[in-house]
C-alpha cells in the first residue's frame, strides 16, 4: 500500500509543476502588468511585483483609444448574442419539436456550416460587405459573427430543448394553458441554463475573433479589442516595445473572458464531444 | 416524443427555421457561392478598379497546381497541422492519465492551471507568448542560458522559418492541449472501475491496461478531440500573423491563412485567392465529415 501512496504522492508534485507551468504566462502577463516599465527593461526578469504600479494601466488607457474598442467589441458582442439566442432558439425549437421533410437535410446543413473556417472564407465575405458599403461598421461583422456562431448554438440548444419532455407541455395544455402559456411557463425556465451558455459561447466567440474583424473593419477608429490589442503592440514596437503597457493592455482584454469562460466551460466541452462520449 | 406534436404536418417548423436559414445564406451561402464562382474568372487589380472579369473555367486552378510556391505552403501548413495535433493530442491524453492517477487537490489544481490557459483569448496569449519568446529580455533565454552547457544568448527565435514554426507549434499547443485533456478525462471517467480492478487482478500492469482496455474504451473521444485539433490547428491565421508581426512577414513564413490573406490584400487577386480558399474549405470538409456523421448518429437517437 505504500508504495501505492508514494507513487500517488509522487504524480502529484509532478501534476503541480506541469500546473504551474501551463499557468505561467497567464501569471506572467498579470504580474509584467504591475511592474515599472523602467524594472522590466532590465536584462534580469522580475518574476514577482514587489511593488506593483498601476502605471502601466494607465499609459495603455491614456488615449481613450481602449474605450473605443470596447465600445465597439460590446456593441457587435451584443448584437451577436441577441441575434444567435433568438434564431437557435426558433431552430432548435424546430428540429426537436417537429418532425418534417427537410430536417435531416437542414441538421447537416448546420454541422457542415459549423465547421467552415473563417480562413476559408474572408476574402469573400469582405468583398460582399464592402460592395454594400459596410465595412467599418457594426452591422457588417455581427451578420458574419451570427452565421458563424449560430450553428453550434442550435447544436447546444437542441439537446435542452429536447431534454425537457414534450408530454410535460401537453400536460399543461389539459390543464388549460395554451401552447404559449405552456411553452413559455413549463419549458422557457427549464431552458435557462441552455440559453445562459449559449449565450456566454456567442459571446466568447465574437468578443475574441480576429480573422474577420481584421478585413471588415479595416480604419482603426472602429477597431474591436482584438484588434486594438494587435495595434498596441505594433505602435509600441515601432519605438521600443513597452512591455509593461502591453501587458496591461492584454490583461484588460483577458480578463472579463476569463471569467465568462469559467462560468461554461464544462457545458462546452460537454457538447463538442457529446457524440463521442455516447458511442 | 409524443406523436401528436410530431406528426403535425405544418408550417410551423418552417417559420421557425427562417431566420436562421436567412443569416446563414447571408453570412456564409453567399460568400460561399461568390468565392465560387470568383474562383472561375480572373478578378486582379483591373477588376477591382471596375472592369469586367472574364470567365476562365478552371485557369486560377491550374495556375494553382502547378505553381510551386503553393504546392510549398500547402505542405508546410498540412506538416504544421499534423504534428502540432498529434503532439496536443499526445501531451493531452498524458495530462488526461495524470489526473486520474494524482490526490483531489493535485487534480483540481491541474485543472485550474488548463482551464486559465484554455480561456486566455488568442490575441492576448500571443502578446504574452511574443515577450516570453523575446530575443533581449524575454523569460525563455534567460532560463534556457541559466542551464549549464546552452549558449543562447539573445537567439532570435523568429528569425528563421523552423524556430519560427517551433515557436508557433509550442503556442498552439499550449492553447490547446486543454481541450484535448479535459475531453479525455472526461472518456477516462467513464471507464469502469470494476473493468480496471478486475484488470488489476488478472495481473495487468499499467501499460498494458492502458493500451488493452483504456484506449479501445476512449477511442472514440480520442478520434473526435484528433480530428477538431486537425481542423483547427489548419486555421491558425491570427496566431501566425501576430508572430509575424513580431517577425518577419517573408513568404518563408506563411501557412494557408496568411497566404489567402497576402493574396486577396496585397496582391488584390481575388481570383486566386477565392481557387486556395476552395482549397482550404475542401480539405476542412474532408476532415470534418468523419464529425459530422457521428454527430448526426447522436441525433438519430
Amino acid at each position: 500500500m505504500t508504495r501505492v501512496r508514494i507513487r500517488r504522492l509522487l504524480l502529484s508534485a509532478l501534476a503541480v509543476v506541469i500546473a504551474a507551468l501551463w499557468a505561467f504566462p497567464v501569471y506572467w502577463m498579470v504580474s509584467s502588468s504591475l511592474i515599472p516599465t523602467a524594472v522590466l527593461n532590465s536584462f534580469i526578469p522580475t518574476f514577482f511585483p514587489a511593488r506593483p504600479t498601476g502605471s502601466n494601466y494607465a499609459g495603455a488607457l491614456a488615449d481613450g483609444s481602449f474605450f473605443r474598442a470596447l465600445g465597439m467589441s460590446l456593441a457587435i458582442t451584443l448584437t451577436v448574442v441577441v441575434a444567435c439566442l433568438l434564431f437557435a432558439f426558433l431552430a432548435a425549437l424546430a428540429i426537436s419539436r417537429f418532425r418534417f421533410r427537410g430536417r435531416t437535410s437542414f441538421v447537416v446543413a448546420v454541422l457542415v456550416v459549423q465547421m467552415l473556417p473563417a480562413e476559408g472564407l474572408f476574402i469573400a465575405q469582405y468583398k460582399m460587405v464592402s460592395s454594400v458599403g459596410l465595412l467599418d461598421s457594426v452591422i457588417g461583422p455581427s451578420v458574419i459573427y451570427t452565421a458563424a456562431v449560430v450553428p453550434f448554438t442550435i447544436w447546444m440548444l437542441r439537446g435542452f430543448v429536447a431534454g425537457i419532455p414534450a408530454d410535460l407541455e401537453e400536460a399543461a395544455m389539459v390543464d388549460g394553458l395554451s401552447r404559449f402559456g405552456a411553452f413559455m411557463r413549463i419549458t422557457f425556465p427549464l431552458l435557462a441554463p441552455g440559453l445562459v451558455a449559449s449565450g456566454v459561447y456567442a459571446f466568447l466567440q465574437a468578443w475574441n475573433e480576429f480573422t474577420v474583424a481584421l478585413v471588415l473593419l479595416p480604419s482603426e477608429a472602429n477597431q474591436t479589442l482584438p484588434l486594438w490589442l494587435r495595434g498596441f503592440v505594433q505602435a509600441s514596437a515601432t519605438r521600443e516595445t513597452d512591455w509593461g503597457q502591453v501587458m496591461a493592455a492584454s490583461t484588460l482584454v483577458a480578463v472579463p473572458v476569463i471569467v465568462f469562460f469559467l462560468i461554461v466551460q464544462g457545458r462546452l466541452t460537454s457538447g463538442l464531444v457529446a457524440g463521442a462520449v455516447k458511442g | 416524443m409524443s406523436s401528436s406534436v410530431t406528426l403535425r404536418r405544418s408550417r410551423t417548423p418552417y417559420l421557425l427555421l427562417l431566420p436562421a436559414v436567412a443569416i446563414l445564406l447571408l453570412g456564409m451561402g453567399y460568400p460561399l457561392v461568390w468565392q465560387i464562382v470568383t474562383s472561375l474568372h480572373e478578378y486582379g487589380l483591373a477588376q477591382q478598379f471596375g472592369q469586367p472579369a472574364p470567365f476562365v473555367g478552371l485557369e486560377n486552378f491550374i495556375t494553382l497546381a502547378t505553381d510551386g510556391a503553393l504546392w510549398v505552403v500547402v505542405a508546410r501548413s498540412l506538416a504544421f497541422c499534423v504534428i502540432t495535433a498529434a503532439v496536443t493530442l499526445v501531451v493531452g491524453t498524458l495530462l488526461a492519465l495524470l489526473m486520474t492517477a494524482v490526490t483531489r487537490t493535485a487534480r483540481l489544481i491541474l485543472q485550474v492551471a488548463l482551464l486559465l490557459a484554455w480561456s486566455m483569448p488568442v490575441v492576448a496569449a500571443m502578446t504574452v507568448w511574443i515577450w516570453l519568446f523575446d530575443w533581449r529580455r524575454g523569460v525563455i533565454n534567460y532560463v534556457l542560458d541559466m542551464i549549464p552547457g546552452v549558449e543562447l544568448y539573445r537567439f532570435q527565435w523568429l528569425a528563421s522559418p523552423i524556430t519560427f514554426f517551433l515557436v508557433a507549434s509550442i503556442i498552439v499547443v499550449w492553447m490547446s492541449v486543454p481541450f484535448v485533456s479535459f475531453s479525455v478525462y472526461a472518456g477516462l471517467t467513464q471507464v469502469s472501475e470494476e473493468v480496471m480492478e478486475a484488470a488489476q487482478l488478472d495481473g495487468a500492469n499499467g501499460w498494458q491496461r492502458f493500451w488493452s482496455i483504456i484506449l479501445p474504451l476512449v477511442r472514440p473521444v480520442i478520434a473526435i478531440v484528433l480530428l477538431l485539433q486537425l481542423i483547427w490547428d489548419l486555421r491558425v491565421f491570427t496566431q501566425i500573423t501576430m508572430l509575424q508581426d513580431a517577425g518577419s512577414k517573408a513568404s518563408d513564413y506563411d501557412l494557408l491563412g496568411t497566404y489567402i490573406y497576402k493574396l486577396g490584400t496585397s496582391a488584390q487577386d481575388f481570383g486566386m485567392a477565392s481557387a486556395v480558399s476552395i482549397l482550404v474549405l475542401a480539405i476542412t470538409i474532408a476532415l470534418s465529415w468523419f464529425y459530422i456523421r457521428s454527430l448526426l448518429k447522436e441525433d438519430q437517437q
